[in-house]
């Protein structure tokens, strides 16, 4: 096998670069896993319709991935997909849509896309917020976060799209993060050949609005943009792993620092070997993590769950995380083919 | 002969391309328009059911997918008019159909269809408003909608049929201007015309005008050298790695927000269209040479205005009428000429006052201008008019 280069991607897939998104933003990434996954499917170029609303997730394809495009309103890519895929069902028609796009402005559409199971992949990213406006509540933002439009903490809930699409009727469902680049590739591609509608959620970093958003500080070692990498890594699990049993997180009740040695005297009274840091944590700030060396130190580590307690609130490993992974994978009567099926008949000839 | 309306024949010979037959026929309003629509090549429509538009949906649901084309129900207005826009993209002669509140929803994406020069045909069969209003009443509250409503500086086409063989026949040609000029073409219908059965001829052939595709993927979508500054027209799917954006854009439909250029393109979309004005303005006369009071209308007010001038011609008053097909862009030129002997003119029309303004306009105070307003759902009575025109004279 040849060794594809960037440039072979770059020159092959991409237009008008320098792309316009800010240092550090995920959708280069998204980008760059779309085009490896259209490559390595070989599906052609010409026959790709890229359909984007509105907002910095919009600007991935338009103008950068080099198919037929169409940038269109805030929230109706799907809409405008839904036209172009049923009129001409040879396409490979892809949406682009941001958590604002398309699970606000846009929800409608997609649990009705969804609903018809109509062959149209669309890629999702979810960066919490409305980043191109400047950092606005959406319906994926964390219950309590405050932004500019919820200055006293966010009072709703939020959309667990996947669990959405799936209720809908998806017929491709996975969710990844911009940290879990090369899994992404493979449910793009998955969803790419799935003949239905396809559903792919990518949590994604926005060092901008996020750093407010997620009340981060910034760390000594990493960017903002690799610390939410890191961030995501740490507060989401991939559901067909088996659990890891060897480490738990206390969410402290005062100060980190003095916390974190109120536990390190317990763990080293009781004679546990742990190594303990501190990571940040989608929904619980920055908190403190304990692994322990090996399983009899994590055995001795819970019985002490007790003595923790008065420093704060004990996580197990996936406690309070978000759920990785393909959530559905079937396949279901596509909806342009059935429609095709009704004119044929119509028209008296056989399929 | 009237053939029954249902007896279909098998058009151009073509396997499957069933079609009304030329001829007499009896019709709905709605279905003359979705008629028109199949005749002159339509093979998209989406919609949302919404009274009095439904029947165009109803006709367009059973006829489109057996004549190969594409027919879906969306679950909005909004999604409608976006789906029809995305076929338009893919090749489609594309149409939708919708009554005042779906209208209203459909704004940001008529927008965008001007932005883009996206040819589409979209039907209002207004009802009366504000609001829900009277759901099942015919109006003509929209006029300013269908030219204002949508953001932005643009130049719209709005057709109002005052019958169902006009129904057929702006349909048809909405499509046609719209494919020619890539612009969207609004169909002002009412409920009164939309519900009423009347007997129309189908010609024995509709004329088609079809977009202009560039001959090389090298084009510029979004701009030429063409005197009708209509750009040619690419279709997705065919290597032409096109751009297409509601954002600002050079000639190759790459964003691009600096002031000349969007100032270009905002001046060529609308001067495309006032160019083209005498191909797109009728205005139909009728007894206006020898008049010194003129009744102006359109759509279904212009039915009873019609009534109105015979009998006002039966009782000795010399009345003209000017009967407006096209309302935008607003025919101020033929109003003027047609009027330079007149001395009153009466706008009739089913609202509180809107075509009167610009008629006032376009004949700059020079002669009395009086409106006969209606609203509530009645169409005016022939004889609510003639009082009218009665009125004038005193
Ligand atoms: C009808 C309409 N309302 C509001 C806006 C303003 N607007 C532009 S981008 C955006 C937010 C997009 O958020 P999201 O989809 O999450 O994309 P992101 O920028 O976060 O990638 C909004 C509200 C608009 N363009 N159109
Ligand atoms: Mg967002």
């Amino acid at each position: 096998m040849s060794i594809k280069t960037t440039s072979y991607y770059r020159d092959r897939y991409v237009r008008h670069l320098p792309t316009s998104f800010c240092t550090g933003c995920g959708n280069g990434m998204i980008l760059n896993s779309f085009v490896r996954a259209v490559d390595e499917l070989g599906v052609d170029l010409e026959k790709i319709l890229s359909v984007s609303g509105i907002g910095c997730s919009a600007w991935i394809p338009s103008p950068h991935f080099n198919s037929d495009t169409l940038h269109v309103t805030h929230g109706r890519a799907i809409p405008f997909a839904t036209g172009a895929k049923i009129f001409n069902n040879e396409l490979t028609t892809v949406v682009f849509t941001g958590d604002g796009d398309g699970a606000g402005i846009g929800g409608n559409h997609l649990i009705h896309a969804a609903r018809r199971n109509i062959d149209i992949t669309t890629i999702l990213v979810n960066n919490f917020s409305y980043a191109m406006t400047g950092g606005q509540v959406a319906p994926t933002t964390l219950l309590g976060l405050k932004t500019l439009t919820s200055p006293y903490g966010n009072l709703e809930r939020p959309f667990d799209l996947c669990k959405l699409m799936q209720a809908a009727g998806a017929t491709y469902v996975a969710r990844w993060t911009t940290y879990h680049i090369r899994e992404l590739r493979r449910s793009i591609m998955a969803a790419l050949k799935n003949k239905g509608f396809s559903f792919v959620e990518v949590l994604s970093q926005c060092p901008i609005q996020q750093r407010r958003l997620f009340n981060l500080r910034p760390s000594d070692q990493l960017d903002m943009s690799s610390q939410i990498l890191e961030m995501f890594k740490e507060s989401t699990y991939i559901r067909h792993m088996p659990r890891e049993e060897n480490y738990f997180y206390i969410v402290p009740k005062g100060e980190l620092s003095l916390s974190r040695r109120k536990v390190s005297n317990i763990l080293s009274e009781n004679s546990v070997e742990y190594k303990i840091g501190e990571v940040d944590r989608l929904f619980f700030g920055r908190i403190l993590k304990v692994e322990c060396r090996n399983i009899e130190s994590f055995k001795k580590s819970l019985n002490l769950v007790k003595r923790f307690a008065k420093i704060g609130k004990v996580l197990r490993s996936r406690s309070g995380k978000i759920g990785l992974g393909v959530f559905v994978s079937k396949s279901s009567k596509e909806f342009t083919d059935s429609m095709r099926e009704i004119s044929a008949f119509e028209k008296g000839v056989e399929v | 002969m009237v053939r029954n309306s249902l007896s279909r024949i098998c058009y151009n010979g073509e396997e499957g391309r069933e079609m009304l037959a030329p001829g007499k026929h009896i019709l709905l309003g709605n279905h003359a328009c979705a008629e028109g629509a199949l005749h002159v090549g339509c093979d998209f429509f989406a919609g949302y059911p919404i009274t009095p538009a439904s029947e165009i949906s109803h006709y367009m649901a059973k006829w489109l997918s057996k004549l190969g084309g594409f027919y879906i129900q969306m679950e909005d207005e909004i999604a409608s008019i976006s789906a029809i826009l995305g076929a338009s993209w893919a090749g489609a002669k594309a149409m939708t159909a919708t009554s005042g509140p779906g209208f209203s929803l459909m704004q940001e994406n008529l927008s965008y269809a001007y932005m883009t020069e996206t040819p589409c045909v979209i039907v209002n069969v207004q009802r009366s408003g504000p609001s829900t209003g009277q759901a099942t009443l015919p109006a003509q509250q929209d006029v300013y909608q269908a030219r204002y409503g949508a953001h932005g500086d643009y130049e719209a086409i709005v057709l109002t049929p005052w019958s169902v063989q006009e129904m057929f026949d702006l349909t048809v040609k909405a499509f046609n201007l719209s494919e020619k000029l890539r612009n969207p073409v609004i169909l002002l219908a009412d409920g009164a015309i939309g519900h009423m059965r009347e007997g129309i001829i189908v010609p024995e052939k509709v004329k088609r005008i079809g977009r202009r595709c560039p001959e090389s993927v090298e084009c510029t979508p979004f701009d030429t050298d063409d005197p009708s500054l209509v750009p040619e027209m690419p279709v997705i799917g065919q290597g032409y790695h096109l751009l297409v954006t509601g954002s600002a854009h050079r000639s190759s439909g790459l964003r691009d927000y600096t002031p000349q250029q969007h100032r270009d393109t905002v001046e060529r979309i609308c001067t495309k269209i006032r160019r083209a004005r005498n191909e797109i303005i009728e205005v139909d006369q009728n007894n206006i040479e020898d008049a010194d009071i003129a009744v102006i209308s359109y759509g279904v007010a212009a039915r009873p205005s019609f009534g109105a001038m015979l009998k006002a011609l039966d009782n000795g008053l010399k009345v003209g009428m000017l009967r407006l097909k096209t309302i935008w862009p607003f025919p101020d030129r033929e109003i003027r000429k047609a009027t330079e002997g007149i001395d009153n003119i009466l706008v009739v029309e089913m609202n509180m006052g809107k075509i009167v303004r610009e008629v006032e306009r376009a004949v700059a105070r020079r002669i009395n201008v009086v409106l006969a307003p209606k609203v509530g759902g009645e169409v005016h009575t022939s004889d609510e008019i003639f009082q009218a025109i009665r009125r004038l004279k005193q």
